[in-house]
């Protein structure tokens, strides 16, 4: 274990496309989050933050800069070894919650563990520990068309949790919600951050990011400032 | 590793029952063809073959044919007496001549054939008797009016459940007494019915009905320890003198062994089953091109899972390994349920024709081997397709 910070981005830039045609997205990011954080990112529509996350959750990138996560640099790793990094560090929340259709709340739970050749009796109770944690634990044999919106982002949640991973990427997790389904999922995932998880979450409602501890703003491909949210009293 | 892909293989295939079967179904009728086609070639070879060997084994026919010179010399009973007496190994030799007749008794006729021979053929044939006698020296020797009857001819002229033994039947003009009733010889197809025949001493035949001393052709049954071509040649060689052929002059009679007529139809059926089990095998191919269509319908429509899956760190190599497991069971449950297909169309069709039904393991595991290699084979391609997604793309996908 490395003692320097969790995630570090030193002077990331990333540009789409080429020549005349191309748009830089990002422009030189510099940000640290240590362990144990948790990180709202806001900003503009075409600011810089989805693409921020897509290089942070290792899907994507950067084309210039260093990004170091866990003191490893990432940029420098092939394809494969950035899917293993995101199967052993990493959990995701999207927005559109993206679970698999006809498939009930535990197999969804299951599936990172299916990828880690986890057997399947203890893949089996941790899927449902996970369950029982985000409080859905009788809804496991549910499919996602028989859960509602909240119920769905908590299966969402409970899927990123099962492999206990060092940070939890949430993209707009409340963006398909209701305010009082919104808030009750902050809550829930401040709970989990005051559990030691350090928490990454993209969002575009102050009310939301104010859960946080700290608050990132982007503006033109840029960290623009940062600052700290209510969630550090909490 | 494998044991995740089809995992989630088997569990995909049970979510889409429906689209999964029909997506195998032409697999499914690709290997019941295939099956059913060889199954049948094996049936209708093995009914020739049985009819032929009808004919007896180790048996030559020698039959006068034109010369280049269009001349036609037939046989006589000395040639009969050359073969037996001159070559080694004959075991026995029969002349046989043969004409239409109507066979009358008791006021009811027939159509139907006479055949003069002797004890000869029937052992050179293999010919058993049913009822009654074979022809004694003396019968043969003055060719007396007695013969020996065929089945057919004692079931269409003669009351059931009275013998034939001992009645007169009339051959044309000819009156004559009825010794014995052969044993059913089946009959080789295009060659009319074997046992619609009658049997009479050959002189007598040759005499009262031919008018003549010729000898249509010679039955010549070998014994086994000698083999086919060796007595060709030496048949061959010996009629070649008998009748005079300078070298260069072609043979003026031909020679046809039953296991050559055996071999050559065993061969053109084989031939054809080949021909018509290959069409079958199209549509196994067009059946993994549908496999590869909805295969390639089904990546595009699960590009969010896709996406999903590689977000919680599916390797690219797993997600292949998964869409191409996918095909594979899918072509292997077609290939099982075709081979099911297969065996009950082939049983069917067997007993429909009236044939032998005759299960081959060997086509059956090759068709299973081919379906899993169709699932590998397109399975490939949309499963490539599947793991080269891009999974920001892929998660944003509708």
């Amino acid at each position: 274990m490395s003692t320097g910070p969790l995630i570090e981005l030193r002077g990331i830039t990333k540009t789409f496309g080429e020549g005349a045609a191309a748009f830089q997205a990002l422009k030189g990011v510099n940000l640290s989050i240590e362990r144990g954080d948790f990180v709202a990112v806001m900003g503009p529509s075409g600011s810089g933050k989805s693409t921020t996350m897509n290089i942070l959750g290792c899907l994507d990138q950067p084309t210039g800069g260093v990004f170091r996560f866990m003191g490893q640099e990432v940029q420098s790793l092939t394809k494969d070894q950035r899917s293993l990094l995101r199967r052993r560090y990493l959990g995701f929340v999207f927005q559109g919650f993206n679970l698999l259709a006809r498939t009930t709340a535990l197999e969804n739970v299951e599936l990172p563990l299916l990828y880690r050749g986890t057997p399947k009796a203890e893949r089996r109770a941790a899927a449902m520990r996970s369950l029982e944690r985000v409080g859905l634990g009788p809804w496991a044999d549910h499919t996602p068309a028989e859960l509602s919106g909240g119920q769905q982002q908590r299966v969402a949640i409970a899927r990123a949790l099962v492999t206990d991973p060092e940070v939890l990427l949430a993209d707009e997790p409340t963006g398909n919600l209701d305010s009082e389904r919104s808030i009750e999922i902050m809550k829930f995932l401040r709970e989990l951050n005051q559990q030691g998880i350090t928490i990454l979450m993209v969002t575009h409602e102050p009310e939301m990011a104010a859960f946080a501890k700290t608050i990132v703003h982007f503006k033109d491909g840029l960290v623009e400032r940062i600052e700290a949210g209510e969630g550090i009293t909490a | 590793m494998l044991g995740t892909s089809l995992l989630l293989a088997f569990r995909e295939i049970r979510r889409h029952l429906m689209r999964s079967f029909l997506t195998t179904l032409g697999i499914i009728i690709g290997v019941a063809a295939v099956i059913t086609m060889v199954s049948l070639g094996r049936s209708v070879t093995a009914d020739i073959s049985d009819q032929i060997s009808s004919l007896g084994s180790n048996v030559f026919f020698v039959f006068p044919i034109e010369g280049d010179r269009g001349q036609f010399r037939p046989f006589d009973e000395r040639d009969v007496v050359a073969v037996r007496e001159q070559i080694a190994g004959v075991k026995s030799v029969a002349g046989q001549v043969e004409a239409n007749v109507t066979a009358i008794h008791n006021g009811q006729d027939w159509d139907s054939k006479v055949e003069g021979v002797n004890n000869d053929f029937l052992d050179a044939r293999g010919i058993e008797i049913d009822e009654g006698r074979r022809f004694t020296e003396a019968e043969m020797e003055a060719g007396a009016n007695v013969c020996i009857i065929g089945p057919t001819v004692q079931d269409e002229i003669f009351l059931p459940n009275q013998s034939p033994i001992g009645e007169r039947l009339r051959l044309n003009n000819v009156d004559c007494q009825v010794i014995g009733v052969f044993a059913t010889r089946g009959s080789v197809g295009g060659n009319g019915d074997d046992d619609n025949s009658v049997l009479m001493p050959l002189t007598n035949v040759q005499r009262r009905f031919t008018g003549n001393d010729n000898i249509g052709y010679m039955s010549v049954s070998y014994d086994a320890s000698y083999d086919s071509a060796t007595m060709t040649n030496a048949i061959v060689n010996l009629m070649r003198e008998r009748r005079v052929l300078l070298d260069g002059q072609a043979n003026d009679f031909d020679i046809v062994d039953t296991a050559q007529i055996n071999e050559t139809v065993q061969a053109t059926v084989g031939t054809m089953t080949v021909m018509v089990a290959a069409i079958a095998a199209i549509s196994l191919v067009v059946g993994g091109v549908g496999i590869m269509n909805i295969m390639l319908v089904s990546v595009t429509e699960r590009t969010r899972e896709i996406g999903i899956r590689l977000a919680i760190g599916a390797l690219a190599r797993e997600v292949r390994l998964q869409f191409l497991t996918e095909a594979v069971v899918l072509c292997c449950f077609g290939g099982l349920v075709g081979i099911l297909l297969g065996f009950v169309l082939s049983y069917s069709l067997a007993s429909v024709l009236g044939f032998a039904f005759i299960f081959d393991p060997g086509i059956n595991v090759l068709s299973f081997v081919v379906s899993a290699l169709i699932g590998i084979v397109f399975g490939y391609f949309p499963a490539r397709r599947a793991s080269q997604l891009d999974p920001i793309e892929a998660l944003r996908h509708e």
